[in-house]
């Protein structure tokens, strides 16, 4: 027996826009100038773009802004026509680019979900009898009647997801509408999403949220240019999405600003920083909680005795979050001219996800600060942590609820 | 991967104007359509009224001046009844095709966000004016026995001639609907040709009028226009046999095959460039 086909198959998918230099809306224009060529830019979306997603599968399509992750939506949902390539899908599919596609406002609840449910693919007489069921999930059966310019949005937006949620697709393609109405709406919504994986059903879900790609998809892809560049274990995409994120400026740049922002008198000079993991291999990018370390190699130029070895890890809005140095330690001794030196700092990684600088230094022990070579932001570190949270810090810790009876 | 099987599936092609599911476009189209009607009804105090309404106020300027003061209408038989069904007609073609012209663009949201049949948009703007067109005939009925008409067995050709004026309207709401999302003047230009529509069609005054005061040729002319003929053939069906027919006006049976062949070049024009740019609608929006 043959395999069974995968449920989407994408082969060599390429689709490239044309972009008129100035774009001509009207007749009046053409006619005043007819000899004017109409200058076209290509714009290429995806390039030779291929990929296949079993039966049950929750996939997750994840790039930066212009990668061309909705363009390759749009392409599997049938909006845009591929240029090159082929797109295969088995079994009924349905697309969630919006929610609540073609909701109208002056009209009540049950009319707008007729509407949405047919235009997502059910027949009129498949949508009177999920009706029921629609309303039901969505918790809205006292406000059926109501127009829905008087619903809250978060209404609107629980309404929209629960037509969505019924209209029983295999091949679901949804784009970044889970992060939409309030916590418990959103947790019975990952419910949901947890029951139709269960159901077997397909998922390919376009985010921005590596938290989400973590805890739901079996594999992810990173497309960056149009093109794939990282295929399968999500943490690895969710890693390699952070370290393109947060690396936005090439190398080249950083190093030049490192230049601009050294001082101290060179007597030692900082000629390597960088990060490494616990077994001592150079990392860009740390998974959140690990034991991470930060080096860097010093060249001495003339002897020094003793001197202090620190670094300063800064955020991306420039913030100090972390301080390390040897200035209450041991001292470190004497170094000759023509001497190198390793300094080596470990540390548990407790740093929210985001992009970390490290600014490494060596002064003259005593009083004052003698800079002998600073160089600031000379190595930088991605931290890929599962949880998305707005502090600087995510530290392990236990939360318990006790209740007390009352006597 | 790049041998790829048949057997892989569903092939997902893009967009196009009919889609592969009849039923399902049928299904949307109704759906389009009998929401625009609805909102008619919800957005106003008067509702419905107000659908029946506009020809009527337009009929009541009219008939007032072309029976008080300009006279036309003195010796046409039931003059009254001949312009309300002309104005009612012409307001079917009118807002069909007006409101088709802007319709893909006026649903961007639909056309960007969703798959479905492209065509579905600009034949539920068809189907609502249907609708509207069905109400106002009921007026023009209720009229036409209040001035002393007859049901009679003819006003079933009624049936056809809007089947062919639906099918001239589709025509053009395809043609129209495609073009403007590359071209937005055509939008006022359009409106210009609805006006010289409604001066060039015997609305207003009669085709009998038009006989007896112009060369000959003139009035077959006139018949040449498709939405002239049908609005002819309808009058003499539904208002007074005393109205010539098309043929009679037109000057023969086989010269109906010009209106005729300017519905079915339409039609079929109309089909082929929506077809040929419904692909590419929503990326040119």
């Amino acid at each position: 027996m043959p395999p069974a086909p995968p449920a989407v198959a994408v082969d060599g998918v390429s689709k490239t826009f044309r972009l008129p230099h100035e774009r001509v809306h009207t007749l009046k224009e053409r006619a005043l100038h007819p000899l004017r060529r109409m200058g076209h830019e290509a714009f290429p979306a995806l390039r030779d773009v291929s990929f296949a997603v079993d039966h049950g599968e929750f996939f997750g399509i994840v790039g930066r802004n212009g990668s061309g992750k909705s363009t390759l939506l749009k392409l599997l949902a049938g909006i845009y026509a591929a240029d090159r390539g082929r797109i295969y899908v088995n079994g009924r599919m349905s697309t969630f680019i919006e929610l609540g596609v073609g909701f109208n406002n002056d009209l009540p609840a049950r009319d707008n979900v007729m509407i949405n449910a047919t235009m997502l693919g059910l027949s009129p007489r498949e949508a009177r009898r999920r009706y029921d069921a629609v309303i039901d999930f969505a918790e809205l059966r006292e406000f059926e009647d109501l127009k829905l310019k008087n619903y809250s949005s978060g209404m609107e937006v629980r309404l929209a997801f629960s037509v969505m949620m019924q209209v029983d697709a295999d091949v679901l393609l949804i784009d970044e509408v889970l992060a939409v109405g309030d916590a418990s709406f959103q947790q019975k919504c990952f419910d949901e999403f947890a029951r139709i994986r269960r159901a077997g059903k397909t998922v390919l879900l376009v985010t921005h949220d590596m938290g989400n790609v973590q805890r739901f998809c079996d594999r992810a892809m990173l497309l960056e240019r149009g093109q794939v560049v990282e295929l399968g274990d999500p943490d690895r995409v969710a890693a390699r999405y952070l370290e393109l994120n947060f690396n936005q400026g090439d190398v080249e740049a950083t190093r030049e600003e490192a230049d601009a922002g050294r001082y101290g008198d060179r007597r030692a000079e900082i000629v390597e920083a960088w990060f490494e993991d616990e077994s001592g291999e150079r990392v860009q990018t740390i998974p959140g909680g690990a034991r991470l370390a930060f080096c860097f190699r010093a060249r001495f130029r003339e002897a020094v005795a003793d001197p202090l070895f620190g670094v300063v890890l800064a955020d991306d809005r420039g913030t100090p979050v972390f301080e390390a140095s040897n200035v209450l330690l041991e001292p470190a001794g004497t170094f000759a001219a023509g001497d190198e030196a390793t300094v080596r700092i470990a540390f548990d990684c407790v740093l929210s996800s985001g992009r970390y600088e490290a600014t490494p230094a060596i002064a003259r022990g005593g009083s004052g600060v003698a800079w002998i070579d600073r160089r600031e932001r000379f190595a930088s570190i991605v931290v890929a942590s599962a949880r998305s949270t707005d502090a600087v810090l995510d530290v392990p810790f236990a939360l318990e609820v006790r209740s007390r009876e009352r006597r | 991967m790049s041998a790829v099987e048949p057997s892989l599936g569903r092939q997902i092609k893009g967009p196009s104007a009919v889609g592969t599911d009849p039923r399902r476009f049928w299904h949307l189209t109704r759906a389009l359509a009998v929401t625009e009607f609805k909102l008619r009804f919800f957005g106003s105090v008067l509702g419905y009224a107000w659908q029946v309404m506009r020809p009527l106020l337009l009929f009541g300027v009219l008939y007032v001046l072309f029976t008080q003061i300009v006279k036309i209408g003195g010796d046409v038989p039931m003059y009254g009844v001949a312009l309300l069904l002309g104005l009612v007609l012409y307001t079917f073609l009118s807002e069909a095709s007006g409101s088709a012209v802007t319709s893909i663009v006026d649903r961007e949201n639909l056309v960007r966000k969703i798959e479905f049949p492209r065509l579905a948009v600009p034949l539920s703007v068809v189907l609502t004016a249907l609708f509207n067109l069905g109400l106002n005939l009921c007026v023009v009925a209720i009229f036409l026995l209040a001035s002393g008409g007859s049901v009679r067995w003819s006003w079933l050709e009624l049936i056809p001639l809007v089947a062919l004026l639906a099918v001239l309207a589709s025509g053009l709401a395809m043609l129209l609907s495609a073009l403007y999302v590359r071209a937005r003047d055509l939008k006022p230009i359009w409106d210009v040709v609805l006006q010289i529509l409604f001066y060039g069609s015997p609305i207003f005054y009669a085709v009998e009028t038009v006989q007896e005061s112009a060369p000959d040729w003139v009035a077959k002319a006139l018949m040449l226009n498709p939405f002239a003929a049908i609005l002819q053939q309808a009058r003499h069906a539904v208002v007074s046999p005393e109205y010539d027919t098309a043929a009679a006006a037109i000057g023969g049976t086989w010269r109906l095959l010009a209106p005729l062949a300017v519905i079915a070049v339409v039609f079929v024009a109309g089909y082929l460039v929506f077809r040929r740019a419904a692909p590419r609608l929503a990326e040119d929006l």
